[in-house]
């Protein structure tokens, strides 16, 4: 496979399962029925990424504080690695995040786990983005002139 | 001779045990839940977020709960807190160009790509307290307007145009940005750790100096360029992948001041700008911290240095109000041995004082006779 496509389709799963509600992931997990057998490589462990943006929005970076994240990787009986990290201090949706990524190292799997499972969350999400978008453009303003005089 | 005393034990253990009591309040009325603070108090949650320096809701749901909602103690929390975990490494900058608006305002221009998108604000209501909330009314939720949204274009790319604002220059791929958590305070301090220091800095602190420099001290004349207020994705490079990897997303508020400048021998008259960006909705804060930060430019841009509000030191040594509440409070613990030497040297000052104005009294009184 193309390292540029797996590298992308890795990172889009990624951002679907650091976003995604832990009751939503778990619902979804156990529908898959997979249990697979897997070792901690490391964590899962909580520490904290400094956070950083960008003077005047566009210019050099600077530290704008910290975030706590949870981190972990694992190792299936294939061998396989799988990685996660995520905002905030969920141990365990971290941890199945990392067997999720382990076993989307099979092309086999990751179609069905992109189907069955990230594509429904990620429609999830968007969704509700949309919402959002919309809220907030009900709230823009609409600017009218009012005529005054004869001209 | 130093004689230690000890004492205050069992005190300060029923002393904790009451404010436990207190803290809890009356047990017949329900004990308040993280997801009642982090969901109604949410703009006293983020401005613990960022006062605090550490973007997680729930730790300062939790902090403000442990703290009785006073702000302060529940930031000295969080910063606690947060010294207890590792640190893992650092976001790539985050792009608040790309952000999920929830609203966006400009001052400079009414009809801006993007539009007013005015929010969940406070503007425009009338202060009248709503008494229905003593109950818990119903609460309809927020409409919702379809079709093609525009995208939401930065202000200071519309005056950039015709060069009539500063840019924010070339980046040094090369440069790290200092951490002032790492490194000991030195002044000059650079813009980068200046906002790092702001970003976290006391919220009223901040609004004083801001508010100062608007009446005058140090001259400015602002313009709100854009205030946005949004999510913004994160991501973190892992080494073990070779990649960014996205985490999630904050929410943020950023602000661009826009400020008249008369030019200077390198530079020709133009706009300048402060910069503020704050975790969460933070909107007073955002825009305070972009005045100082317009302010504390005043030797890179040549202005006379007059005011407090552009006095690196006096600014960044004071608006952390975790180090300003401990020298403030540490005033209340115990002086006993340093009160007793300055009541003796104040007991001798004062019997060589009535010694002197005794014998010029006597003096007086001779020099009468």
């Amino acid at each position: 496979m193309n390292i540029a496509v797996d590298q992308a389709a890795r990172r889009d799963r990624m951002a679907v399962l650091a976003r995604c509600s832990t009751e939503r992931l778990n619902s979804l997990w156990a529908k898959l029925g997979l249990q697979p057998a897997h070792t901690p490589l490391r964590g899962p462990e909580a520490g904290l990424v400094m956070l950083r943006g960008r003077i005047g929005g566009t210019g050099e970076p600077f530290n704008v504080g910290e975030a706590t994240v949870t981190r972990a990787s694992v190792t299936l009986e294939d061998g396989s690695v799988g990685h996660a990290m995520a905002l905030g201090r969920d141990h365990a949706k971290v941890r199945l995040s990392a067997v999720i990524d382990a076993l989307c190292r099979n092309a086999e799997m990751a179609a069905r786990i992109d189907a069955e499972l990230i594509q429904p969350m990620r429609q999830e999400l968007e969704v509700a983005d949309e919402t959002r978008r919309q809220q907030t453009a009900a709230t823009r303003v609409d600017f009218f002139t009012m005529v005054r005089g004869e001209d | 001779m130093y004689v230690a005393v000890k004492g205050g034990e069992a005190a300060i253990d029923n002393a904790h045990r009451l404010l436990a009591d207190r803290r809890r309040g009356d047990r017949s009325v329900p004990a308040l839940t993280l997801d009642q603070i982090t969901e109604q108090l949410a703009i006293g949650v983020d401005r613990v977020m960022s006062e605090g320096s550490l973007y997680d809701r729930r730790l300062a749901a939790l902090a403000m709960k442990q703290a009785r909602g006073d702000l302060i103690e529940a930031i000295f929390l969080v910063r606690a807190y947060r010294t207890t975990l590792p640190r893992f490494g650092h976001s790539e900058p985050v792009d608040t160009g790309a952000m999920l608006i929830e609203r966006r305002v400009s001052a400079c221009y009414k009809d801006l790509p993007g539009g007013q998108l005015l929010g969940p604000t406070f503007d425009y209501t009338h202060r009248l307290l709503d008494e229905d909330l003593e109950g818990d009314p119903q609460v309809e939720t927020g409409l919702q307007r379809g079709g093609i949204q525009e995208p939401v274009m930065r202000v200071a790319d519309i005056l950039d145009q015709e060069g009539l604002i500063e840019d924010d220059g070339a980046i040094d791929p090369a440069l790290e940005p200092g951490d002032i958590n790492q490194t000991p305070t030195e002044f000059p301090m650079s813009r980068a750790m200046r906002l790092q220091s702001l970003s976290r800095g006391d919220e009223g602190f901040l609004l004083a100096l801001g508010y100062s420099t608007q009446r005058g001290y140090a001259r400015s004349h602002p313009f709100v360029g854009e205030i946005r207020i949004g999510e913004v994705d994160v991501d973190v490079f892992m080494p073990e992948l070779g990649f960014a990897v996205p985490v999630g997303r904050i929410q943020v508020t950023e602000c661009q001041m826009v400020n008249q400048f008369k030019g200077s021998a390198k530079a020709p008259p133009q706009f300048t700008r402060g910069y503020g960006l704050v975790f969460g909705q933070s909107e007073r804060k955002a825009m305070a911290m972009s005045l100082c930060d317009r302010a504390l430019r005043a030797e890179e841009l040549g202005e006379d240095l007059v005011a407090p509000p552009q006095d690196q030191e006096f600014v960044l040594s004071h608006c952390d109000n975790v180090q300003a509440t401990g020298f403030v409070e540490h005033l209340k613990l115990p002086h006993y041995v340093d009160f007793q030497a300055e009541l003796g040297l104040v007991r001798t000052m004062r019997a060589e004082y009535e010694q002197c104005t005794g014998e010029a009294v006597l003096e007086t009184r001779e020099a009468a006779e």
